[in-house]
Formats: C-alpha cells, structure tokens, sequence
C-alpha cells in the first residue's frame, strides 16, 4: 500500500511537470549558480544556476520512462519466449531455455556497456538495451506458469473441447499467469531506474542537457561535500521511487499471489 | 533461543567494530604553521593523482596526458621553454641555424649521463630521431620530424639537422622530443619493449616503482644532468574518478590536484579548514573552447551566417556563467599577451542587432511567426555536438539560449570521447561542435586550418578552406626571422576573426590547489606557468607528513 | 555422482558455443568495420594495428569463417594483445626472448576482483543469515518490519551515491578509513602486521558498501526458506517429540533453509563481476570492471571480448561448483533420486 501510493505520487508529480515546475529546467541563470535551497529555489539551484527542482520533475519524466519502456521490452519478450517455450515445449523449449541460460551467464552489466558504448549512447538506445539484457527471468515465470497452468483441469478441458492455441493462450494461460508477471515487472522497473543512474555515472547514462535523476546525481557527486542539494534531492528520489516499486512488488505479491498467504 | 540470535547479531557486529578500531590508527591533527616563511631545503615527498594509467613511459608512442606528465620528470629534451616562453637549452648547450636557414645544428652539454651510469651522447639523440620517424613506430609526433632531410652526429656532442626548406616551427619540435637511450632501445620494438613500464632517463627523477592501478613511484636521480631537485620522491597515485580525488586532497591524501571553477571559487574559499591548508594558483589556460562549424554543410559556408552566430553568442557570459570569471576573451588561437597574439585583434561583441541583420542578408526570416527563422521554407536549426566535458556542454547550453534569441533552434548532445570522435568527427557528420584546441607556443597551425588537412583524421574536420589563409601559414612555415614570423601570423589570426570558421568561446585558467606544505611556487604564475620551476619547489621538515617522516627514520 | 559431474561438465558446452555467439555479435554490432572504431585522435589507430586487428579477427574472410576461427581461438584461451596498452596480453603472461615475462591484463585484474568479491559475500552471508532467522523467528513482528525495510533501502539505494557519501564521512571529515586505493602509500615499508591492517583498512568500503546492497536478496531468500521449513511436517514432528526450540531451528530448519542458498550465490555471480565496474572506479581498484569499463571507452576490442568470454565462463564454473555443492549437500541429488 506505502508502494502503492509512493509510486502514484511519483507519477503525478512527474506527469505534472510542466504545470507545477516553478520555473523552465533548462533555464539557465548566470547569476543564480550553486544556490542553496531556499523558498526561491526549493531544491536549489546547479552549477548553471538551474533550478533543481523543476531539473527533478522533468528528470523524472525520463527516469520513470527508461524504467517502463525498459521492462516493457523485457516483459514482451519475456512472456513472447516463455509461452512458446512453456506451451510448445519440445527442441523450441530446450533451444529457448539454453539461450536463457546463455545470456544469464554473460554478466549484464558488461552486456549494457559494451552495447550502449558501441551504439552511442541515447535514451532508446539505453531502454532498449537494458530490455534486451533482462528478458531472462520473465521468460522462465512464464514458462513456469504455462507448464503447471497446462496441467489443470480447466486448460485440459478446452483443449479436449478443440479450442485453438492461440485462444488457449491468451483466454487461459496468459490471463491466469498474470501476477507473477506483473510482480517481476515491478520489481525490474525498479532496477532498471538504478542501472540508469548506474549508466550516467560512468556517463553512459541520459546525456546533458537532457535531465534524467541520474544524471542531475552524477553531476553533483562533485560537489558532494558541498552543494549536498544537488546529490540528495536526486539520490532520495532515486531511493523513494525504487524503494516504492519495490514494496509494491512485494505488497502485489502478497495480495495476488495465494500461495504466498499459507506462511 | 531469543538469547542466541541477539547474539549472533551482537558477535557480527563486534566483528565488524573491531575491523572498525583495527583500522582507525591514525588521528588527524594538523597544527603545523604553514604560512611561516621556511628555508629552501631538500627531502620530502609530493604526492599527486591522475585521473588515466599511462600505458607507458615512452611518450612518442604513448601519447596520452598522463604519460606526457610523467615521463616529462624522467626524460630530457633537447630544448625547453623558460619561464617567460623563450626557449633555451635543456640538454644542449647552443644552437646555430645555418644561413640559408636549412641546418639546425645542436652542442649538447659536456659529461651528460644516464641514469644507470652510461654516457649521454649525440648518439642518443641521433637514435631517439630515427626512431620516432621510423615508418615502424606508430607516433603520433613524427610528422614535424619526419621534414627533416638528413642528421648526422659527427661527434659526441653535436646533432645536426637539415631540413628540405627552412622550416620556422622546428625549434620548437626539438623541445618537445624526449631523448632516449640508444643502448637500452637498439634492437627493441618500441610498442612492446619493457623499457616502456621500466625507463631509464636523464632528468629530474628516476621510475622507482609501477604499481599496475595503484601508483607510480620517482625519486630523485642522483646523476641528473640538470642539477638536483629539492623535493626527494613524487607519487603519482591513479584515482580514477574526479569527486574520489577531491576527497583525498581534502583529507590531505595527496599534495595537489587540478580543479574545475567551482571548487575553486566557490567550494574552498567557502571552507576554513580547506583554506587553511591549501594554496590556489591561477596561470593561463593551454588550451581554448570554441564552437566549430562544418563549413561543408549549408547554411554554414555563408560568411554572413558564421557572423551573424558569432555576434549573437555572448562570450562574457560564458565566462561569467561556465568559468565563473576564471577564463578570458580571445581573438586568435594564441596564448593573449605573448608575441603571437595579435593585441588589435578585438573578440565579436554581443551584438543581436548586428546578427539579425546579418542573418536576414543571408535570407533568413521568420515567416510563420514561430520565432524561428526560416530559409526556402526550411526552419533554421541545428545540433550542437560535443564531448562530455563539463565547460563545453555548460556553453553549449549558453549558446542554444542566445542563439533562440535570434532565432536559431539548437538542439544540444554530449557524447562519450570514443564514439564522439568515430561516429561524428571522423566522418563528418555533423553540424556544429564545441570543443577545445591547444593554445601552442609556436604559431605555426598547419595542421588545424591548411585546406590539405581534411581528410578522415586529420585536424581540419571542419574542412576549412581559404586559399590566403593556406598561403600564409606556407609562407610561416618558411620564416625563422622572428619579428617577420610575427607580422604573418597577426594577419593569419586577422584573416581567420574576419572570416569566423570558428566562434572563439573562451579560454579558461588553468587552476591547481597544492598543499601547503610545498613551497617555492612562484606567484603569480609566469608565463610558462607554475610548473617550471617544480624541481625548486621545496617541503620544510617540518610540513611533512607524519608517515613519511616515520619511514625515512625507518629507512635510514 | 561422477556420471552427474560429467554430464554437467558437458552441459557447459552448448553455453559456451552460445555465449561466443553472443560476444562475437556484440563485436559485430560496431557498425562497418570494427577497426574504424578507434579515435581518430588516437595515435594507436594507425593503419598497420587497424590491418593487425583485421588479421586478428580475420575480418578479411566470410562471417561464418570468422566466427570458426575465434571459436578456435577462444577454445585455445588466447584472446590475442591489447592494442590500447602497449600490445599487453589479455589473458595470461608471455614470455619474450629475453625471457621478461609480460602480465596478462585479466590475469593482473581478476584475483583483485575474485578477493573482493569473495569477501563480500562472506560479508552477506554472514549478515544476511542471522537477519534471516531472526526475521523468519519474528515473522510478522517489529524485528522482522524493521529489517524488511532496512534491506528494502540497502537495496534501492544507488551504490556510488553511498560510497561516496561514506568515503567523506568516514575518509575526509573523521580520517577513520582511507578513501580510496588498494595499498597506503608507504606499504612497502610496513611491517607485516600493518601490512595487514593496511589491507583491510582500505578494503572495508569496497567490500562492504555492494554487501548491503547484496544483503536483502539473500535475507530475504533465508526469511522464506526458513518459514518454508517451519511449516513442514519433519520440522512439526520435531517439535511434537519435544526437542528444544534451539534445536529445531538450528539442526534441523535452518540446514534445510540453507541448502538453496548455494545455487543462489552460484547465480548471484554475474551481477557481482557486472557490479564491480561502478566500485572499482569510485575507489580506484585496478579489478575487471575497471579494466572492463576502460576498454569499452578506448574501443579495446580484444580486450573487451576477452573479459566477456572470461566472466562468462567464470560464472559457468561457478554455478558448476554451486551444483557439485549442491549435490553433496542434498543427499537426495547425490543418490540420483532427483535432478538430472
């Protein structure tokens, strides 16, 4: 429920951007650099005399969407690879769960730098590779899922009855494997917002002057003793926002998942 | 049962404590007086960090900064620059150019040596120059020397070169190739010789220790030709990340660390403690920012349009805003107030009225009233690319403001140096660039500005090309009468205001903090900068470090 | 249990096939030809070491020869020289004519990568079991609310951040630790006794700032391993005849709550040499993510493929050894009555 809330107010506050920013976040002001916070500035401003919070609302914006767009590639490739796997089964099973275990064995964050670095690095590039590299645990859940949902009696039953495959598929198999999709897809939204502040501090990251949290993070880890508003406002929303999918994960599976409830 | 797992936590926590005491050995107290004048004396140890692992020591192959810092304490050259920028004999004793200007011949000092004991000769210098044009070694510096024709060494002592035509930057070249031993080197292949991560020079320090990630370690070479430096033994610690090293000066980790404008206007001044023991120098930049268009791509071969940007841009500013004040105007790629700088030569003003006229002579107009121009129904905008550095995407951003003011839609990427280079210099692709060129202390630009220069991985990848601006830089090329020099390139860097391929953004100061301790550091800086003099730099007994002080009783 | 061995030894083949599939594609991925990929600004870009890398890589020949011939290579474990360090070895030690030995580069890294690693797991486990029984002992009740949350924010904290933050406090403003670096500068001159200290001064921030964030996965995994356990029968049988709680918990429960543990960690090695990029930057430690990291941003091609293929077959060996463990841990796997 904390999860809940935490991350629809995240939501808000970053779709609102435009209306609650106090000022324009690229708007450069020579004679207001390195500001503290103050009621002008709430957050302050940074070395360029912007000001850090309207840099965080619109940051937002781009952080929250690498994390979606991200674990939405991952998940559609996910659940794509697992149901064939888990439905077919046979050499497409085994093909698919080697290349699992393949890419589960290449370390990722390797995989990502090396890919953003020969791509150059931009924000599509980086959702779509952070999707690419983490496709591996969705894919296994749903595997998972199809293969014991396969077994009930219900999926039996229609399959005995003629239903096609693709109706079987996403009538009853999909439909009934949901939350632990759901549930993983949380939970890699949020790491998928620390691997991009992860990104930007090696500078692989979003790149200036466009403002994602990781990027506004890495830039005031210069000054961290200093202008501590420049990498506390960033590094707690990182922390609020991941620790908010986190508990909402958590609290999803909980509340969906009954085989959770008999501890 | 409660009982047991309150302990097992309290027993890792007593674990981890005692790690925790184990290591807090050492208090920080600084009581020393460091503004109290103290004789010159020898001893000590400087300690300073780099941000990159030098691959070697050998710079003609190395090439990167952190080798050049380095090897520069090892290695002599035949020539040096002086503190105020003229040059003078390293390891040679005189010069003489021949008449026809063709010949340079060098008289090096008597008794030079090498480290491990063996003579330095004419020999060495003979060798170090067949080796750096050898179609072998990959340099990146042979090209100056490569025009040499012929060199001989008739004897121990003398080194001649001959060049096809006179050429005026040669000088200049001799003082930046560092001799090296012929009998150490013979028969190695440069690029993987152990030479490279084990040197033997003829300068200051000697390599003592390489510490592959960690350090590397000089001190001071008791048969250098140059004298003794006062300062015993120079760490160079490799810290790879700026905010890591910004720590480590603050907790008096190591001696000295270049700064950004921030940190050094705002972040120390503003702090007692850090005041208190560290010194700030200020000596003018090696190099300066500008924004570069690619004269290939219309509407940037319009002389009007180059203007009208140049005018629009306010460059004060940028130095108010990105250097904090710590950077100057400039009017020509030369260091200001040096011989080569052209004192008539004015920066474009701030002047939008000027770049809208200019801009609507080139026949732009904002038709559809959106605030941006328009030419044959196309909207004026373009990308900015640069790499990701700090200052230059700070201006970019200063730059896109101006610019919208009149007009202009800028979009604004930084992009990682490798990719930034293959993908958009190398091949062309691109609009407009900021980046930074070095601010040289001979004239001659060939390189950057001759139209000849354009192709993939050459310099001039904004493919300039003025047929007077080519024939002057031959023309100084050929001229070692210095005032002559001098009037050619004032006309070049006019020419080149004038014609505006380039917007001069700024040129920062190079700022250092150094501890205290250290002492001899002219202020304010010369010409040449602080470090010229940096085997005179002294530490008094007293400011030394606790441990050091410790060891050197340990070690005698 | 040796059929098992080699039949799990054999199984690593097709994944490694896969997984110089994948690294020779990623080489791939740099659009045209790889050599033209360097800076132009970089002297080491020359042509003859760009025709050197051609040869190397055999980019003259189809792609499908190429691809035989690094997987020859590959299976020979010569990964050829760095082109950005001096022609340096990429994996292991050369010897020239005059017998001066070269160190390869993951040779030099590895170890420093392994011990911190290692080290750090230790840290984990050592932290992340205790927290784990005692939140699964007090499911439900504040110890187990407060650890839940103290994992959650280890977990979602971004590891740079705190590193730095820890390195002033601990570093700059109370001078407890040094901030960064392997050795202090004077190491050499130390006695053995400080020698170690040193050591583990400087290496208390490296190893224990990724264990917290390591920490609420496994803690987490002990936690439900644990009420797992609580709720089945041998355990109720166990209580029924009386045995004291002390016992029950740690004889019985907790081995069996342990077990998956080790394919845990097995699994967990990945991530930990991929994280090991952002640390060893921040604290200056010449390991594989640092040397990883270098040659990504100076295109050092044979360098990035070595470590590629390197890491991934470390965690192939690892998980190897997690399932041996395993096996002789279970004794329902060594007799052969499940798996495989």
């Amino acid at each position: 429920m904390v999860g809940f809330i935490i991350i629809v107010s995240v939501f808000i506050l970053a779709m609102l951007a435009p209306l609650i920013s106090p000022y324009d976040p690229n708007n450069i002001d020579v004679k207001a650099i390195l500001l503290q916070p103050s009621w002008q500035h709430w957050m302050g401003t940074d070395g360029l005399g912007r000001d850090v919070l309207s840099r965080m609302l619109y940051g937002g914006r781009i952080s929250l969407l690498v994390g979606l767009v991200a674990v939405g590639i991952a998940t559609a490739i996910g659940i794509v690879l697992g149901a064939i796997s888990g439905y077919y089964r046979g050499w497409v099973d085994t093909l698919i769960m080697r290349l699992v275990d393949v890419m589960l064995s290449i370390p990722s964050f390797f995989l990502i730098l090396a890919v953003i670095a020969f791509l150059t690095p931009s924000i599509w590039n980086i959702m779509i590779v952070i999707g690419l590299t983490s496709w591996m645990g969705v894919t296994r859940l749903v595997r998972a899922e199809f293969l014991s949902l396969s077994s009930r009696e219900f999926v039996m039953a229609s399959r005995t009855l003629g239903a096609k495959d693709a109706r079987l598929i996403f009538t009853h198999l999909l439909p009934n494997s949901l939350t632990p999709i759901i549930v993983s897809a949380v939970l890699g939204v949020a790491g998928a917002v620390l691997m991009e502040s992860g990104l930007s501090f090696l500078g692989l990251g979003v790149q200036a002057p466009q403002a994602s949290w990781g990027n506004i993070l890495t830039d005031g880890k210069e000054y961290i003793q200093f202008a501590w508003w420049l990498s506390l406002f960033p590094g707690l929303a990182i922390l609020i926002t991941v620790l908010g999918y986190n508990l909402l994960g958590e609290g999803l599976r909980d509340a969906l998942d009954p085989r959770s409830n008999n501890k | 049962m409660n009982n047991l797992n309150v302990s097992l936590v309290k027993n890792t926590l007593y674990f981890i404590c005692a790690i925790f005491i184990a290591s807090c050995g050492k208090p920080n107290k600084d009581s020393s007086d460091y503004n109290k004048v103290y004789p010159s004396q020898t001893g000590g140890m400087l300690i300073d960090a780099t941000i990159g692992e030098p691959s070697g020591l050998i710079y003609m192959v190395a090439g990167e900064s952190a080798a050049a810092a380095i090897s520069g304490n090892i290695f002599n050259k035949l020539l040096k620059y002086d503190k105020n920028l003229d040059l003078e004999g390293e390891l040679a004793e005189s010069w003489i150019i021949s008449p026809d200007q063709k010949t340079i011949t060098f008289k090096l000092k008597p008794n030079l040596k090498w480290a491990d004991g063996k003579a330095l000769t004419s020999d060495d210098v003979l060798f170090t120059w067949k080796l750096v044009t050898d179609e072998k070694t990959r340099s990146p510096y042979a090209s100056d020397y490569q025009l040499v024709k012929n060199a001989v060494a008739p004897d121990t002592q003398t080194f001649s070169v001959t060049y096809e035509k006179a050429y005026a930057p040669a000088l200049d070249s001799w003082s930046g190739l560092q001799i090296l031993p012929k009998h150490l080197l013979e028969k190695q292949d440069i690029h993987t010789t152990t030479f490279a991560r084990h040197p033997v020079g003829s300068h200051y320090y000697k390599l003592d220790s390489w510490t592959h990630g960690e350090n590397l370690k000089l001190s001071r070479n008791p048969t250098s030709v140059m004298g003794q430096a006062k300062i015993d033994k120079l760490v160079t610690r490799i810290i790879p990340d700026n905010s890591a090293q910004f720590l480590e000066l603050m907790a008096d980790n190591i001696d000295s660390m270049g700064l950004d404008p921030i940190k050094y206007s705002r972040i120390i001044p503003a702090r007692p403690e850090l005041q208190k023991k560290l010194a700030l120098y200020k000596e003018l930049g090696n190099s300066y920012t500008y924004m570069g268009f690619n004269l290939k791509h219309k509407p940037f071969d319009d002389v009007r349009v180059r203007k009208a940007i140049n005018y629009a841009i306010d460059k004060q500013e940028i130095i108010d805003g990105v250097y904090l004040g710590l950077g100057i105007n400039i009017a020509s790629p030369y260091k200001p107030g040096t011989r080569w700088s052209n004192p008539e030569l004015k920066p474009y003003e701030y002047d939008v009225k000027k770049a809208k006229a200019l801009l609507k002579e080139a026949g732009f107009v904002d038709l559809d009233g959106d605030g941006i121009l328009e030419r044959d129904g196309k909207p004026f905008a373009f990308e900015i690319i640069t790499n990701q550095n700090k200052e230059r995407e700070k201006s970019a951003v200063l730059i896109q403001r101006r610019l919208k003011d009149v007009g202009i839609d800028v979009k604004i990427r930084a992009i990682e140096w490798a990719s930034f280079i293959s993908r958009f210099i190398k091949t062309g692709d691109f609009d407009v660039v900021v980046l930074g060129w070095g601010l040289g202390l001979d004239p001659d630009q060939f390189n950057i500005w001759h139209s000849s220069q354009n192709q993939p991985g050459q310099f001039n990848f904004i493919h300039y090309n003025n047929p007077k601006i080519d024939a002057l830089l031959e023309q100084g090329r050929l001229e070692l009468n210095p005032d002559k020099r001098m009037k050619i390139y004032h006309e070049f860097a006019k020419v080149l205001l004038e014609d505006s391929p380039i917007v001069y953004l700024s040129a920062g100061y190079g700022l250092t903090a150094i501890h205290k301790r250290v002492k001899g550091i002219d202020t304010p800086a010369p010409p040449a900068g602080i470090g010229y003099n940096s085997h005179d730099w002294y530490i008094p007994e007293q400011l030394r470090r606790i441990e050091i002080g410790r060891n050197e009783i340990a070690e005698k | 249990m040796l059929k098992y061995l080699i039949k799990r030894v054999l199984w690593m083949i097709p994944l490694l096939i896969g997984i110089s599939l994948i690294s020779f594609f990623i080489m791939h991925l740099a659009p045209g030809d790889i050599t033209n990929n360097e800076g132009a600004f970089n002297p080491k870009a020359s042509e003859e070491s760009r025709q050197k890398l051609r040869e190397l890589y055999n980019l003259d020949k189809p792609v499908i020869v190429q691809y035989g011939l690094w997987l020859k290579r590959m299976g020979s474990l010569d990964f050829g020289n760095s082109f950005a360090s001096h022609q340096k070895p990429v994996f292991w030690q050369t010897n020239d004519k005059d017998g001066n030995v070269t160190k390869g580069m993951i040779q030099e890294a590895l170890p420093i990568t392994l011990m911190i690693n290692i080290l750090g797991l230790v840290i984990t486990l050592s932290l992340a079991i205790p927290l784990g029984i005692v939140a699964a002992r007090k499911y439900t009740l504040w110890q187990d609310k407060s650890i839940t949350l103290f994992n959650f924010i280890g977990f979602s904290i971004p590891g740079f951040w705190l590193s730095l933050l820890l390195m002033y406090w601990l570093g700059v403003m109370n001078n407890w630790l040094p901030i960064s670096g392997l050795h202090s500068i004077n190491y050499e001159s130390l006695d053995t006794w400080a020698k170690i200290k040193d050591s583990i001064s400087h290496l208390i921030l490296p190893v224990v700032i990724p264990s917290v964030t390591g920490l609420a996965g496994i803690t987490l995994f002990v936690k439900n391993g644990m009420l797992d356990v609580f709720h089945q029968d041998y355990i109720t049988t166990a209580r029924a005849k009386g045995l004291s709680e002390h016992k029950v918990v740690y004889t019985h429960a907790l081995r069996n709550a342990l077990l998956p543990l080790i394919t845990i960690i097995g699994l967990s090695i990945p991530g930990l040499i991929g994280g090991s990029v952002i640390a060893e930057t921040i604290f200056a430690i010449p390991g594989m993510g640092k040397l990883f990291f270098d040659s990504v941003l100076m295109r050092d091609f044979p360098v990035i493929m070595g470590i590629l293929t390197i890491g991934s077959a470390l965690t192939l060996i690892g998980n190897l050894l997690a399932d041996l463990a395993y096996a002789w841990a279970d004794p329902r796997v060594r007799r052969g009555v499940v798996r495989n």
